[in-house]
């Protein structure tokens, strides 16, 4: 792990990985959205059962880049890993607007289903609040002007949502049955819905892991520039 | 054509929903290779002005 | 308790009390809050009953937050935080200090006035109970979490913005088994909540002095 510690190895390896990774995260979308379009209508949501293949790919997507920020950041923090504050702080904006997808699909797929586009169903509640934590953890990087203490207090923020997340949504689903709300998804999905749905979900899995490289190298270069200029002036 | 445009009466919630995320995902996509490029070049200028 | 500790306390307590008055602004916000939200939905008691333990556990949240940030930055803006990291106290214990008397001079002020409030609710005396008593398990939560938000961001000038940002999503279970219990006691079902809130803030009290003091550590090497 600490090999790719080095910026210029990790440059190299995501440099021939990026490709690949682009190649397979656009073949799977347009496999996915086939698939999608050609599914029959659900006997109880009709073709609405198809926004569900962008609902909950963004909504995996936007779980797994917090679960990411999470781990770099124990990274930053323990093994005080050089490359994991930048992929800590690459990664937030992208599980942002993975999150934000995440709500709007889940709000249009309500609104057909409940008459309203928000009925407080317990996970896009939990999302809206997962949203505010990407919105605290990226304005904490923004407001400390120091690189090094911006990204460890980030990285102790990060830990502290991760812990704290389960229980969020442990008590946001605790109240949503208190108040006996809607929910969106309801027990097992048929085998027919099963397929577009992991085919998406690996595109934008895929999407996601191919983004998140483009932005740490971007960071990195621009970490060489910001040193070049330190040195030149 | 139509009835895959009505979705069975759900259009106006399907292709929003889709149109949503092709825009999300090309915009952030977009944004992303944009500042690589931004930083790619900034660093090749100043490689050349400091060897 | 020892003596440095209590020394700590004590001082902080006597500087909360005396920029801005203490808990007199805080406990202030919190009836202006109580207040305005009747303007806002109306007067009708029976809603206001219903809405009265979220609403009065929001205000609360938020009366506490008012303090938060002064919790480390005063003593960090004039050196007296390197000082007393240098104390024969651990940066925990300080921030265990620090936590508690932001809830002797905040949490607690506000949980004493909350049933005052709840008359003016018309809460009925059972839901009162709860409210009571679920402030006085959250509110040193609140106090914990806070002091988790107020050690990240002890070193920015405009860090009260932020500070409410970090710290309230994190909040939201507090707020929902506070509130919670109020629904259970005024619908007579026993719904546990007080039993996850108590948790949540046992967890939160004995383990946030660690996260802030690695805070501040971390502010203090640089």
């Amino acid at each position: 792990m600490f090999r790719y510690a080095n910026p210029a190895v990790f440059m190299g390896l995501s440099g021939a990985l990026l490709p690949w990774v682009s190649g397979a995260a656009v073949i799977a979308l347009a496999a996915g959205l086939w698939l999608g379009f050609h599914v029959p209508p659900d006997y109880q949501q009709g073709m609405t059962v198809t926004i569900m293949f962008v609902h909950v790919p963004a909504a995996i997507v936007a779980e797994l880049a917090y679960g990411a920020i999470a781990f770099a950041s124990l990274f930053s923090l323990v093994w005080r890993h050089p490359l994991a504050d930048t992929a800590a702080r690459a990664a937030a904006p992208l599980g942002a607007v993975f999150t934000a997808l995440g709500l709007i699909t889940g709000s249009l797929w309500g609104r057909p289903m409940w008459g309203a586009y928000w009925v407080w169903d317990a996970r896009l509640t939990s999302f809206l609040l997962l949203l505010f934590l990407y919105l605290g953890y990226m304005a904490l990087w923004n407001a400390i002007e120091d690189e090094m203490r911006a990204a460890r207090a980030a990285a102790i923020l990060a830990l502290v949502g991760a812990v704290n997340l389960p229980i969020i949504k442990f008590s946001v689903d605790w109240w949503n049955t208190l108040h006996q709300g809607e929910s969106i998804v309801s027990g097992q999905i048929a085998p027919i819905f099963l397929w577009p749905l992991l085919t998406m979900a690996l595109g934008y899995t895929l999407l996601f892991a191919a983004l998140w490289m483009v932005r740490i190298r971007t960071e990195i270069v621009n970490r060489r520039t910001r040193s070049l200029m330190q040195r030149a002036g | 054509m139509n009835s895959f445009l009505a979705m069975g009466g759900y259009g106006a919630f399907i292709w929003p929903a889709y149109g949503v995320s092709l825009l999300a995902l090309v915009a952030v996509t977009w944004q992303s290779v944009a500042a690589w490029r931004a930083a790619k070049k900034k660093l090749a200028e100043l490689e050349r002005d400091n060897p | 308790m020892n003596g440095p500790f209590v020394s700590l306390l004590l001082r902080d307590l006597k500087l909360a009390a005396r920029s801005g008055g203490g808990a007199a602004l805080a406990l202030a916000f919190f009836a202006l809050v109580a207040t305005l939200v009747p303007l806002g939905v109306g007067a009708d008691l029976k809603l206001l009953a219903r809405i009265a333990g979220g609403v009065l556990w929001v205000g609360a949240v938020l009366s506490a937050l008012l303090s938060l940030d002064r919790l480390y930055q005063g003593d960090y803006d004039d050196g007296s935080l390197d000082l007393i990291a240098l104390s024969p106290l651990s940066l925990e214990q300080v921030a265990f200090a620090k936590l508690l008397a932001h809830w002797l001079s905040t949490g607690l002020p506000l949980t004493l006035l909350s049933p005052l409030l709840a008359l003016l609710f018309g809460l009925p005396w059972a839901g009162t109970q709860a409210l009571f008593i679920s402030l006085l398990i959250g509110a040193p939560a609140v106090s914990a979490v806070g002091s988790i938000g107020a050690s990240l961001t002890l070193s920015l000038k405009r860090g009260g913005l932020i500070l409410p940002l970090i710290v309230l999503p994190l909040l939201a279970p507090v707020v929902i088994f506070g509130a919670g219990a109020v629904s259970a006691a005024l619908d007579n079902l026993p719904n546990g909540a007080l039993g996850l809130l108590s948790a949540f803030a046992a967890a939160a009290v004995l383990l946030s002095p660690f996260a802030a003091a690695a805070c501040v550590r971390l502010n203090l090497a640089g």
